[in-house]
């Protein structure tokens, strides 16, 4: 019998530690998945599936990188003597121009001398440079690949051009987004840090319990809003509002997510204020005030430097939860891919461009992992601000022992 | 010469009546005990002397209160003002999460005084007079969280001191002290006596009995009695008192 | 003197004015949404399947997907998240393991929800071959909600004294007998109200659904696991930004916004409710 008490006991116990152990191998898995997705990016060609870059073979440039590669076909680059060739001027060349050049009956009906004619056209043109199925290409055709530079790390992270999809050869530089969502961010804050801090002091220090009582579900119910309510609101009700108080073209900005997004972060502010606000001891606030300060004194200068860290924790909680927020944002803001250089132009975040493009972004392709790692630098903005938080919690609780 | 009186005070916390139809004197210059045990009301009774009671919502009071012959609860009283002038000492050291001397001089700067010269001599006569300077001169920066227990008290009595004040109440100052940091507290006490009028309320009836001129008993919200302390604890004139004294309750 | 007073009644009154400010936000906003869809709401636009492009009938299917999605993560999440909150909270002793729990669920806590949509899609959708079906979207919203029931559970066991559990073990009683008879029937008021309040949070969550479940248009009941839904959140996001004819669908679009608010405010109303009658019961027992 007792044998048996034990083991139930001890089998209980196995469970609910498995169970425990669900959150942190969640966590691994989340890295574990958005690497394996997301890591591709940075060794693979930039290139649609089986399309190539090539030159004739006397040209001696086997390498280039993607933006230079981007310049040429923008015509932007037009002489080969500006990437490290010959001093003779590009023409450029997609599949779609061989009509430019031979006649259909040259091609065949079923274009079955196309790889033919691509080699007498690379023969005859050497200043070209194509852009073409590998399958179309002949054996022993007189020209060479062009390998293109692998993306890198810094390339992703400062690029300033997000064109997952262009043609014949796309980029990926999420500069724009991180600004936009640390704009769109920072705008949040401004809004949200002191109406949130106000709000919670006024609850845990100023009213009474009538009005506290009142307030509390109030705060609940705000952060109980499902994101594309506010989302919505925002775009009926703030978007048409800022267009014609600014006068804009268009009133889905960086001003628009960043109301809604501080609306948003208001009730983890004020949650995690006033709780903070609360630990104060009562006798340290009465020796203030016996002291003939008063209440806004103790506040200002006993209660609040007491809470300090409590505030940062709620103000840093408050950043991720804007950091993070998708639908609402990807609502208001516009979603365009430029650096916002003020409020009033539109913006597009990290997580609203996940949205926005994972839906068409073909399983497995550049685009697909471009998003990946797009999530995997979300991921890292967590994790920052995570280990913020835990950071504060352990200094604070040094200072007090 | 009265510095301190209560006239016929009545407290009520919602219907609770924590105190009843209690008058008491305060002489300049002295050390009155209030004795009793535990929810007698005297904690209350002190805590009405720098209106600290005002915190709570269901507070109630009738009768006068006076400090230096000014009514401390009429209607243009101000209630900050009124603080200032009466020092008061916690239960457990409760030094703010500062500097020793920012602690010091908290009650400077919050009534307005800033003057570095004032609030530099200010805190050292302050120390001096807790007896705390010698211990603490060199590291007025440090965080008043790093001295022991019984110096954070002795700086919480410096704290008090430095805004002059007119009446000090000290609520078992020592009740959470060990020996020797309550014999420092005790001696201090008896020190600030020749410049201060004194308040305390305390558990230790050996304590009240050492350093205290005068001994109030309150039972269940009521004062018993009030008189000389070695009348109290000589001879008392209510049993109860007599009781409470010899241990037969507490 | 009275300079800092006067501070103080400016500040206090600043104060108060932004409270106020705090509660108008909201009062607009349920305002809005409740006075242009309310209108709109009656029998058929709950229980119809959407027609014309979405300007006419109902939100049926995606009120039935939002519930097929919001039972199963509770499931899931529920028993776990429980029985993981009551080992943090009543076997771990104050060591690394429990920190490092307690620092992992955090940090789940703070991951975006569109990064558990990208997680979901990767690890359900595609590496185990599920599909976009309902079993992944209520895995990926199942992980979601995991840290809060976590959280709910632990902040609820820890509001229970510990001399309860002290006078337990001092009758004999083994860690089992405790939690069961002593500490679960002390907590389980709060921790009720907590899994309640997070049906809420789940029914409103778009971004972790919109690659593992959610269907754009699908006028037809579920019939399996593995099939895709509609759901509230995302139909709304869809009538509001991308429907064929912004102007017609508009009205529906408030109607469901209202039908989404109207889910939280139910939740949070049952969920205080339920916890006073709770309370008063363990009392009286």
């Amino acid at each position: 019998m007792k044998n048996y008490r034990i083991i139930v006991e001890k089998f209980v116990e196995g469970v609910l530690f498995s169970s425990s152990t669900i959150t942190s191998l969640t966590v691994i898995l989340i890295i574990v998945f958005l690497f394996r997705e997301g890591i591709g990016l940075f060794h693979g060609s930039p290139l649609e599936k089986d399309f190539v870059i090539a030159v004739s073979k006397q040209n001696p440039i086997q390498e280039l990188d993607a933006a230079k590669v981007k310049a040429i076909f923008n015509q932007d680059i037009t002489n080969w003597s500006k990437v490290g060739g010959a001093n003779d001027s590009i023409i450029l060349f997609t599949t779609s121009d061989i009509t430019n050049y031979y006649s259909e009956e040259e091609l065949g009906s079923a274009l079955e001398f196309l790889p033919k004619k691509l080699n007498d056209f690379i023969v005859s043109h050497p200043g070209a440079i194509m852009y073409v199925s590998g399958k179309s290409l002949p054996p022993g055709f007189n020209g060479h690949r062009i390998k293109i530079k692998d993306i890198t790390i810094p390339g992703f992270v400062f690029g300033r051009q997000w064109y997952p999809t262009s043609e014949p050869i796309p980029s990926y530089g999420i500069w724009p987004m991180i600004i936009g969502t640390l704009m769109v961010t920072l705008g949040a804050l401004l809004f949200a840090i002191p109406l949130g801090i106000a709000t919670a002091i006024y609850m845990a220090e100023v009213a009474d319990i009538r009005i506290r009582n009142i307030l509390k579900p109030v705060i609940e119910l705000l952060s109980g809003i499902p994101s594309v309510v506010f989302g919505f609101f925002g775009l009926i009700v703030i978007v048409p509002l800022i267009q014609q108080t600014f006068h804009l073209i268009v009133g889905e900005t960086v001003l628009a997510g960043s109301i809604v997004l501080g609306i948003m972060a208001l009730p983890t502010i004020i949650t995690i204020t006033e709780d903070s606000l609360r630990t104060i001891p009562q006798s340290l606030k009465e020796a203030s005030l016996a002291l003939g300060a008063t209440r806004w004194q103790t506040l200002v200068r006993v209660v609040i430097p007491y809470a300090k860290s409590g505030i940062s924790t709620a103000i840093i909680l408050g950043i991720g939860r804007a950091i993070g927020e998708t639908m609402a944002v990807l609502m208001v803001t516009g979603n365009a891919s430029n650096i916002p250089h003020s409020f009033l132009v539109p913006a597009r975040t990290i997580p609203a461009t996940i949205a926005a493009e994972l839906g068409e972004a073909p399983y497995g392709g550049m685009h697909f992992k471009a998003l990946f790692a797009l999530g995997i630098v979300l991921f890292l903005f967590t994790i920052v601000i995570n280990f913020t938080v835990e950071f504060i919690k352990n200094s604070k609780k040094e200072i007090r022992s | 010469m009265i510095q301190a009186e209560a006239k016929k005070i009545n407290v009520w916390y919602g219907d609770f009546h924590a105190l009843k139809e209690i008058s008491m004197t305060f002489k300049p210059n002295t050390v009155t005990a209030l004795i009793g045990p535990s929810g007698c009301g005297k904690s209350t009774f002190l805590r009405l002397f720098n209106r600290m009671n005002d915190l709570i919502s269901n507070f109630r009071l009738e009768g006068l209160i006076t400090v230096d012959g000014e009514n401390i609860y009429s209607k243009d009283a101000k209630i900050d003002e009124i603080r200032k002038g009466i020092g008061m000492v916690f239960q457990k050291p409760n030094p703010f999460p500062k500097s020793i001397y920012e602690n010091v001089a908290y009650g400077l700067r919050v009534n307005g005084i800033n003057d570095r010269k004032t609030v530099d001599e200010t805190v050292e006569r302050s120390l001096r007079q807790a007896a705390l300077w010698d211990e603490v001169k060199d590291d007025l920066k440090k965080s008043a969280m790093s001295i022991s227990g019984g110096q954070q008290q002795r700086l919480c009595i410096a704290r008090a001191l430095a805004v002059q004040p007119r009446l000090i109440l000290m609520d078992e100052p020592a009740s959470a002290l060990d020996p020797i940091s309550t014999a420092k507290i005790e001696e201090l006490i008896f020190e600030l006596k020749k410049a201060y009028t004194i308040i305390i309320v305390t558990h230790n009836l050996q304590q009240a009995g050492r350093i205290s001129d005068y001994t109030g008993f309150f039972y269940l919200g009521e004062m018993i009695e009030h008189d000389k302390t070695q009348k109290i604890f000589l001879n008392p004139g209510n049993e109860r008192t007599q009781n409470y004294i010899t241990g037969r309750f507490g | 003197m009275t300079k800092k007073r006067l501070i103080q009644k400016i500040a206090f009154i600043t104060f108060g004015f932004i409270s106020l400010l705090v509660v108008g936000i909201l009062v607009t906003i349920l305002g809005f949404i409740t006075i242009r869809g309310i209108g709109v709401v009656n029998w058929e636009f709950l229980t119809a399947m959407p027609k014309d492009g979405m300007t006419k009938g109902g939100i049926f299917p995606a009120i039935v997907g939002t519930g097929c999605l919001v039972m199963g993560s509770m499931i899931f999440a529920f028993p776990i998240g429980v029985l993981s909150g009551i080992y943090t909270n009543e076997y771990l002793k104050d060591s690394w393991l429990k920190r490092f729990i307690r620092m992992m669920t955090n940090n789940l806590a703070g991951i975006p929800s569109i990064v558990f949509g990208l997680f979901g899609m990767a690890l359900f959708v595609n590496y185990l071959k599920f599909g976009d079906s309902i079993i992944a979207g209520s895995l990926t919203l199942g992980l979601l909600t995991l840290p809060v029931v976590i959280r709910t559970t632990e902040e609820a066991l820890k509001s229970v004294e510990d001399s309860l559990r002290m006078g337990s073990y001092a009758l004999g009683a083994t860690k089992l007998q405790t939690i069961k008879r002593v500490v679960l029937p002390v907590a389980y008021p709060n921790i009720i109200t907590g899994l309640i309040l997070s049906i809420g949070r789940v029914s409103g969550e778009t971004a972790p659904i919109l690659f593992t479940v959610a269907a754009y248009f699908l006028p037809k009941l579920p019939s399996s696991l593995s099939d895709q839904v509609m759901a509230l959140p995302y139909h709304l996001y869809v009538l509001a930004t991308s429907g064929t004819n912004m102007i017609e669908t508009r009205p529906m679009a408030y109607g469901t916004a209202f039908v989404l608010v109207a889910i939280v405010l139910i939740v949070n109303t049952t969920a205080s409710l339920l916890r006073r009658f709770l309370q008063k019961k363990v009392k009286m027992d």
